[in-house]
């Protein structure tokens, strides 16, 4: 007879919390008047916060039979993802009660995605990885399909649907050839199983698939497709939590995937993690140039990102991890917010998704103005934003890794020089007057891309007055991230403290 | 007498899998699939891991293949409707690929050390079953009870009706 070992569900706290919440939201929502649904919001963010206090002072151990681990990549990602979890509340319930949307569901969607994210960062194992994925994906997937009176978006919801099972699938069919090697679905496992051995073809064939599984989620480019129209169909709020958490779950798994457990074999997997980072790097900053739509912009543009975090996981040094850790803290911020200044704005009661609808935004609202011309500053790269540091300092720990990090360092360099061009044309139209009544913004501009009106969701109205709606929630969510974006950018130091404690889990 | 026993199994599913693939009416692929899981429910009686071979039945050829075929049912699809979309340059590039991996994946099969590790002793019946769910697996099995009630909430959510007067995007 087994025994049934110990279950130590004080290791799971901030996630029982979490899920609790979540639980509590989905079932409030019932008995809620429509007026006090406001309560649901702060409720799911207040959980999220006390989640991730609780996790920053709990101890390290392994739980479950081995296949939960709480150490500093777990706390770190788990950091992550309740602030990207935060964030992504905050920016949803004055979009959602626009469009009449504002329901229990759509906060617990992002609760339990939340949670699976904070899973994949603790998972020692295969297998829990695997259902910490799904349970980040699928809520995503439903997420995107939310804007039910839309058919872009029922459109986005099940393309993202079928490609992400797909890419599940091969996740999942690298998961049983890896198991069929090694015989365990333990990572610290597999990994000495790995290094005791040669590595055979079966074993290298279950590690690429699994390559190809996280690779989708953070939209690494061979396996990018689905972003820019998922995104662009997606409502704007969803759009803005999937870019951000997303790659945080799909880059802390593969923090714990190849650095900390084949640490040992880096010479077989960094050159192909590098060249898909240059891959990404290109392609997403150079499709970016080509874009009207605002959200098929920051759709590539979270491509590009995904390329510079892969940057620092291919170089797989202590030093370059750790950098990893603190570009995904400031994405978290500058991504949401670039998408909740567009929250902002609506045109003819649709979104306002073409660059051209933020003309004249610095006369009528010039903090919001402000606030999304530090955003695009700071995805370019440029300092004095935490997107300056954070890209400083992947590319450092990559130059200093020798040779093939000089090149890939390079190549992040130059990119970021061109993806500059984009960022700071839509701050320059932000900071630009109004178009003048009568003529279209696309006309005015000069800039006619065959695609422009069909892209543009809710085009028939496309001579509508771009209209401002802010709501405190969605002005503190602005606040917050615009907060982090310049303290990581002036002071550094108080957020690298994450980014140490997994660079020591390394040494 | 194991060989004697596997390999048309093994040839069942294989077939049943290109019929899921190459069926022109739903219904067909459906059936094919029933085969697919059947045949593979009797390769798992080969490695003796009875109790696993009746999940196979119990939940995929059971539970599974009837809620795909009360879905083909309730969508009323009409027999002899073909693909709406004919990939041939893709199909190709698929075949080349999935021959390509088929070739990696036997080089490795016959290039791994022999003999094969033995079957642990109880592999395959309920006690080890349970056993892996309970003590090895317990937190991904509860974690699948998460996703299933995700799944329950996407059902109401997307099966409602669209709120009135919502944005019209």
């Amino acid at each position: 007879m087994t025994s049934i070992p110990p279950v130590p569900l004080g290791l799971l706290a901030p996630e029982l919390v979490v899920l609790a919440v979540a639980m509590v939201v989905l079932l409030a929502d019932l008995w809620l008047p429509p007026a006090r649904r406001g309560l649901l919001v702060v409720a799911a963010v207040a959980g999220a916060v006390a989640a991730a206090w609780l996790g920053l002072g709990l101890p390290d151990g392994v739980g479950f039979a081995g296949t939960y681990v709480r150490d500093g990549l777990t706390r770190a990602g788990q950091t992550l993802a309740l602030a990207a979890t935060a964030l992504g509340l905050l920016v949803a319930p004055e979009y959602l009660r626009r469009g009449g949307l504002d329901r229990g569901e759509y906060y617990f969607l992002v609760l339990v995605a939340g949670l699976g994210a904070m899973l994949m960062a603790a998972s020692r194992d295969l297998l829990l990885l695997f259902l910490a994925l799904e349970t980040l994906s699928v809520p995503l997937y439903v997420l995107a399909a939310t804007g039910r009176g839309s058919v872009r978006s029922q459109e986005a919801g099940i393309k993202y649907f079928l490609l992400g099972a797909f890419a599940s699938a091969f996740f999942l069919y690298g998961v049983a050839l890896v198991y069929g090697t090694t015989g365990t679905t333990r990572l610290p496992e597999i990994g000495a199983a790995f290094s005791a051995q040669p590595v055979s073809a079966s074993a290298a064939a279950g590690v690429g698939l699994l390559v190809i599984g996280l690779g989708f989620k953070a939209a690494l480019v061979p396996f990018h497709t689905w972003a820019p129209d998922v995104y662009e169909g997606a409502p704007f709020p969803a759009a803005a939590f999937m870019s951000v958490v997303a790659k945080i779950g799909a880059f802390v798994a593969l923090v714990r995937v190849f650095p900390m457990t084949l640490g040992a074999l880096a010479l077989h997997w960094s050159a192909l993690l590098g060249a898909l980072a240059v891959l990404t790097m290109v392609v997403g900053n150079l499709a970016a140039l080509l874009q009207t739509s605002y959200k098929r912009m920051l759709a590539y543009s979270s491509i590009a990102h995904a390329g510079y975090l892969l940057v620092g996981v291919a170089v797989g040094t202590p030093q370059a991890v750790g950098a990893v850790i603190t570009y995904l803290l400031v994405y978290a911020a500058m991504g949401t917010g670039a998408f909740a200044v567009a929250i902002a704005l609506e045109r003819g009661g649709a979104e306002a998704d073409r660059i051209d609808d933020y003309a004249g935004l610095s006369a009528r609202a010039p903090l919001l103005a402000v606030a999304g011309g530090l955003f695009m500053v700071s995805l370019a790269g440029l300092p004095p934003t935490g997107g300056f540091m954070a890209k400083l300092g992947v590319f450092l720990a990559a130059a200093d890794a020798g040779l093939p990090g000089v090149i890939l360092a390079l190549v992040g360099f130059l990119t970021s020089v061109v993806s500059v061009y984009y960022y700071l044309r839509v701050a320059y139209v932000m900071f630009s007057p109004a178009p003048s009544a009568g003529v279209t913004p696309a006309q005015r501009s000069g800039v006619v891309h065959a695609d422009a009106t069909a892209i543009a969701p809710g085009s028939g109205t496309a001579g509508a007055a771009v209209r401002l709606h802010a709501s405190p929630l969605l002005n503190l969510a602005v606040l917050v991230a615009a907060a982090a974006v310049i303290q990581t950018g002036i002071l550094p130091s108080t957020v690298a403290a994450l980014g140490a404690q997994v660079a020591a889990l390394l040494r | 007498m194991e060989w004697a026993v596997f390999l048309p199994a093994a040839a069942l599913a294989v077939a049943g899998g290109i019929g899921v693939v190459a069926a022109r009416q739903p219904v067909h692929s459906a059936i094919a699939l029933l085969i697919v899981l059947a045949s593979l429910a009797v390769t798992y009686l080969v490695l003796a891991a009875q109790f696993v071979a009746v999940l196979q039945v119990i939940i995929y050829a059971g539970a599974i293949v009837v809620l795909f075929l009360f879905v083909i049912m309730l969508l009323n699809v009409r027999s002899g409707e073909g693909p709406a979309v004919k990939l041939p340059r893709q199909a190709v590039a698929a075949a080349a690929v999935a021959a390509g991996y088929l070739a990696a994946l036997l080089v490795a099969a016959l290039g791994a050390a022999r003999p094969f590790p033995a079957v642990p002793q109880g592999f395959g019946t309920a006690q080890a079953v349970g056993a892996a769910l309970l003590a090895g697996y317990l937190l991904p099995f509860e974690l699948a009870a998460v996703i299933m009630l995700v799944g329950i909430v996407a059902a109401v959510l997307l099966g409602r009706r669209p709120p009135a007067g919502g944005e019209g995007r």
